[in-house]
C-alpha cells in the first residue's frame, strides 16, 4: 500500500497547476464570464494539453491514465476557479467528436442547461443511455445564474437525441469529477483566507494571529483534508473497483467534498469581513461554483441514503 | 496512489488472521472495568501472549526486540485485532507507544537492557507525569521540582491525569532541574520507580464513573540519577522526541471500533419500533447514519494517507492533527445519535460498563467522547498547531 501520489501523480499535479497560473489567472477566469464562460483559444490549450483525454486509452489517442489522474488535474482546475463544461467534456472524450460538451440529467418538464451558449453538444443522460443533443436543436430562455462563471439557460423540453452509448458508471464519474473541483475550490478558499489572514491587521496585528480567526482556518484546512483522503480513495476505486464498492467510495467523496467547498466558501467570505460581501474580493466566487457544482445527479441526502443502505 | 496491499502484507495478514483465530477463544471473558488486579493479569497477559507470538513491539525496531514491521504492517495489525475483537493494549499504552520509543530513542544501554525486554513481555506497567494542575495545554510551565543531592534527584510536586497511576511499576516523569532557565530549557525527563517513598497516588473519578485517571504527589522522593534519560535540562526535547515515533497509528483502534459500533447503531434503528415503524424509517436518522459512515470511511481513507507518507519519509504527515480534531466531533454527533435514537432508554448505563472505548455501550460512550477532545492536546491546541505549524499563521505569543 502507498497512498501517497506517486512522482508522476506530483508532476501532473504541478504541470496544470503552472497551466492555470499561467493561462487561467483570475483577471482572466473573470474575464470568461461575458463569453459564457469558454473562450475557444484558452479551451483549445486545455485539450491540447490532455486533460479531456485523460482517461481514453493511448491507443484511442487518448493519455491512458486513470480516474486518479482525472481527480487530481480536475482538483487543480477547481482550485483556480477553470470555468466551461469540464465534466461534460471529458466524460464525453472517445465517445463524441465535439470539443465543448455539456452534460445534463434528462428530468420531467423542463431542465437547466450549464454553458448554453458556447457548449457544440449537449450529452443527456437517463435511464436508457447517453444521448447528444446538437447545440442548434436546443432552444433555451438565458436565466441568470446564482454563480457568473456557471452560466445557465433554461430548456422546455430537451430533446431526444441520439444515442451514443449505455450509461453504467456515468453517473458515479459525474459526481466523483463534481467532488474533485470541488476539494480544489475548498483549498482555493482556504488559501485566499489564509492568505488574507496574515496581511489584514486589526488593533495592531496580523487578525489570523487572533485564536478566533486562526481556528477557523484551521477548521477549513481540516474540512478539506478530510475530504481529499475520500476523494482519492474514492478514485483509487474507480480504477480497480475490485477492492471496494464504488457506489459507498463516490457517496462518501461526494458528500465531504460538497460540504468541505460549501463550508470553506463561506469561511473565506466571513475571514474577509466586509470585503467578503463585495464583489470585487473572490471569496463569492468560490461559494458560489461550490453551490452550483452540488446539485447534481442526486442530492446529498440520496448520497447519504446510499451510503446507509450499506451500513 | 495504490491502496492495494502487497504480497508481503497480504501474507502477513494471513498468518495473524490464523494466529488470532487459535489464540482469542481461548481468552474467557474479559475482566470488570473496575477489578484493577484482573485488569492487569489480562492485559499483561495478552501482551505476553504477543510477545511468545512474535507480535510485541510491532513496529520497535529489530535490534530492541521488536518486530520491525513497516509502517503499513503495523496498520494491519491494527485492523485485524480490533476486527477480530483482540485486547486493546490497555495498560500497556504507555510503555508500547510511548515511555519504551523514548528509552529506545534517547536511553543508554544499561537502561534498555532493564526494561525494553519487561515491556515487551508484559512485566512492567508504566504510566505518563507529565500534566500537571497548572500545566495542562501549556506543558512546559511545568512546576514538580528536582533538586540534585548527591547521586539522587530530590522531586517534590504534583502529577495529573496520570493513567492508570495505582498500577504502574514505573513513571515516565518530567521534573524542573532549572529554575531559572527558559521554561523549555530548565526540564529533565526520569525513569521513576513507583514504589519509592514519598509518592501518594490518588484516583480521580471520571464524568463516566472511572477511575483510571490519578493525580500523583511527590514528597522529596530521592530518584537515582542514573535513571534520568538525555541530558539535565534536556527533558523537553527528549518529551518531544517521542512524537517522531508516532506514525499516525494511534487511533486505528478507536476508529474501527466505532465503525463496529455504527454498524451495531445501524441494526439497532432497524429493531427499535415506535408507532407502528423503526426508527430506521426516520429519514433524519438514517441519513445521519449514512453521513456519519461517509466520514469515518474518510478518516480511514485519511489514517492510510498519513501511514503511506510515515512509510515514505519515516515521519508522520500533518494529518494526525486534523484527524483528532475531526474525529472528536463527528464521534459526539454518533453518540448523541444514539441518543435520539434510544429516547428514554438513554437514561439507563448498561450494566458492567465494560469498556467504553471500545464496547458497545452507547450510554457510557455519549460520557466517553468528551474526553476526545481534551486528551492528548485539547481540540483548541490541535487548531494552534494547524493554524501555526501547517498554515503559518502568526504565533499568539
Amino acid at each position: 500500500m502507498d497512498f501517497e501520489l506517486s512522482d508522476d501523480q506530483v508532476a501532473l499535479c504541478d504541470g496544470i497547476r503552472d497551466l492555470c497560473q499561467g493561462r487561467f489567472d483570475i483577471d482572466t477566469v473573470r474575464g470568461l464570464a461575458d463569453c459564457g464562460g469558454v473562450d475557444r483559444q484558452l479551451w483549445s490549450e486545455l485539450v491540447d494539453t490532455g486533460v479531456f483525454s485523460l482517461v481514453v486509452p493511448e491507443e484511442d489517442g487518448g493519455v491512458g491514465l486513470g480516474w486518479a489522474e482525472a481527480g487530481l488535474v480536475f482538483e487543480q482546475l477547481g482550485r483556480a476557479l477553470v470555468p466551461g463544461p469540464l465534466v461534460g467534456t471529458l466524460l464525453a472524450a472517445g465517445v463524441v467528436d465535439d470539443s465543448v460538451v455539456g452534460l445534463v440529467e434528462r428530468t420531467d418538464g423542463s431542465a437547466l442547461v450549464e454553458y448554453p451558449d458556447v457548449i457544440d453538444a449537449l450529452l443527456v443522460l437517463d435511464g436508457d443511455g447517453v444521448w447528444r443533443v446538437d447545440a442548434a436543436e436546443l432552444s433555451f430562455e438565458p436565466a441568470q445564474s446564482v454563480d457568473p462563471l456557471t452560466p445557465v439557460g433554461r430548456v422546455a423540453e430537451l430533446p431526444q437525441g441520439d444515442e451514443v452509448g449505455g450509461c453504467y458508471g456515468w453517473v458515479n464519474r459525474a459526481v466523483f469529477l463534481c467532488s474533485a473541483l470541488q476539494v480544489g475550490l475548498a483549498t482555493g478558499a482556504r488559501e485566499l483566507a489564509v492568505a488574507y489572514a496574515q496581511e489584514r491587521q486589526q488593533f495592531g496585528k496580523p487578525i489570523g494571529q487572533f485564536q478566533a480567526v486562526k481556528h477557523k482556518c484551521a477548521d477549513m484546512y481540516s474540512r478539506e483534508e478530510v475530504a481529499r483522503a475520500a476523494l482519492y480513495y474514492a478514485s483509487c476505486v474507480l480504477d480497480a473497483p475490485e477492492l471496494a464498492d464504488e457506489d459507498r467510495a463516490v457517496s462518501g467523496a461526494r458528500i465531504l467534498a460538497a460540504e468541505a467547498a460549501d463550508h470553506n466558501g463561506k469561511d473565506c467570505v466571513q475571514v474577509h469581513g466586509g470585503m467578503g460581501f463585495t464583489w470585487e474580493i473572490d471569496a463569492h466566487l468560490y461559494l458560489k461554483r461550490a453551490w452550483a457544482l452540488t446539485p447534481c445527479f442526486g442530492s446529498l441526502d440520496e448520497h447519504a441514503e446510499r451510503i446507509a443502505a450499506m451500513v | 496512489m495504490d491502496i492495494r496491499f502487497s504480497a508481503e502484507e497480504i501474507a502477513f495478514r494471513d498468518e495473524l488472521r490464523d494466529w488470532l483465530g487459535e489464540v482469542l477463544p481461548t481468552l474467557g471473558d474479559p475482566p470488570d472495568r473496575d477489578d484493577w488486579t484482573a485488569r492487569r493479569k489480562w492485559d499483561m497477559g495478552w501482551q505476553r501472549k504477543l510477545y511468545d507470538a512474535g507480535y510485541a513491539g510491532i513496529n520497535w525496531p529489530s535490534e530492541f526486540g521488536g518486530r520491525g514491521s513497516t509502517p503499513t504492517e503495523h496498520l494491519i495489525f491494527l485492523e485485524e485485532t480490533t476486527r477480530m475483537g483482540a485486547p486493546y493494549v490497555g495498560m500497556n499504552f504507555v510503555a508500547q507507544l510511548h515511555a519504551g520509543p523514548t528509552l529506545i530513542l534517547e536511553a543508554t544501554a544499561e537502561q534498555q537492557a532493564r526494561h525494553l525486554p519487561a515491556m515487551l513481555k508484559g512485566e512492567e506497567v508504566w504510566c505518563q507525569g507529565f500534566s500537571e494542575p497548572n500545566a495542562g495545554s501549556d506543558l512546559a510551565s511545568l512546576s514538580t521540582r528536582a533538586i540534585r543531592d548527591g547521586d539522587h534527584y530530590v522531586v517534590t510536586g504534583q502529577k495529573i491525569w496520570t493513567s492508570f497511576g495505582h498500577v504502574a511499576d514505573y513513571c515516565e516523569l518530567l521534573v524542573r532541574t532549572d529554575q531559572e532557565a527558559p521554561k523549555h530549557r530548565g526540564i529533565t525527563w526520569l525513569i521513576c520507580p513507583m514504589d519509592l517513598p514519598g509518592i501518594e497516588v490518588r484516583p480521580i473519578t471520571t464524568v463516566a464513573g472511572s477511575s483510571e485517571f490519578c493525580e500523583v504527589f511527590f514528597d522529596e522522593v530521592r530518584i537515582p540519577v542514573e535513571n534520568r534519560v538525555g541530558d539535565e535540562n534536556d527533558g523537553w526535547r527528549v518529551a518531544m522526541v517521542t512524537f517522531s515515533f508516532e506514525r499516525g497509528t494511534a487511533f486505528i483502534s478507536e476508529l474501527l471500533g466505532t465503525m463496529n459500533q455504527l454498524a451495531e447503531m445501524a441494526e439497532l434503528a432497524r429493531g427499535i419500533r415506535r408507532n407502528g415503524s423503526t426508527a430506521w424509517d426516520d429519514d433524519e436518522i438514517r441519513r445521519e447514519i449514512g453521513h456519519l459512515q461517509a466520514e469515518y470511511d474518510a478518516l480511514w481513507a485519511l489514517t492510510k494517507r498519513v501511514v503511506s507518507q510515515a512509510q515514505r519519509t519515516g515521519m508522520p504527515g500533518p494529518g494526525g492533527s486534523v484527524f483528532k480534531l475531526y474525529y472528536a466531533e463527528v464521534k459526539k454527533r454518533m453518540a448523541d445519535l444514539a441518543h435520539r435514537m434510544l429516547e428514554r432508554g438513554a437514561l439507563v448505563l448498561a450494566e458492567g460498563g465494560g469498556d467504553e472505548q471500545t464496547g458497545g455501550d452507547m450510554v457510557a460512550s455519549r460520557l466517553y467522547v468528551l474526553s476526545l477532545s481534551i486528551a492528548a492536546g485539547t481540540s483548541e491546541i490541535q487548531r494552534n498547531i494547524i493554524g501555526e505549524r501547517i498554515l503559518g499563521l502568526p504565533k499568539e505569543r
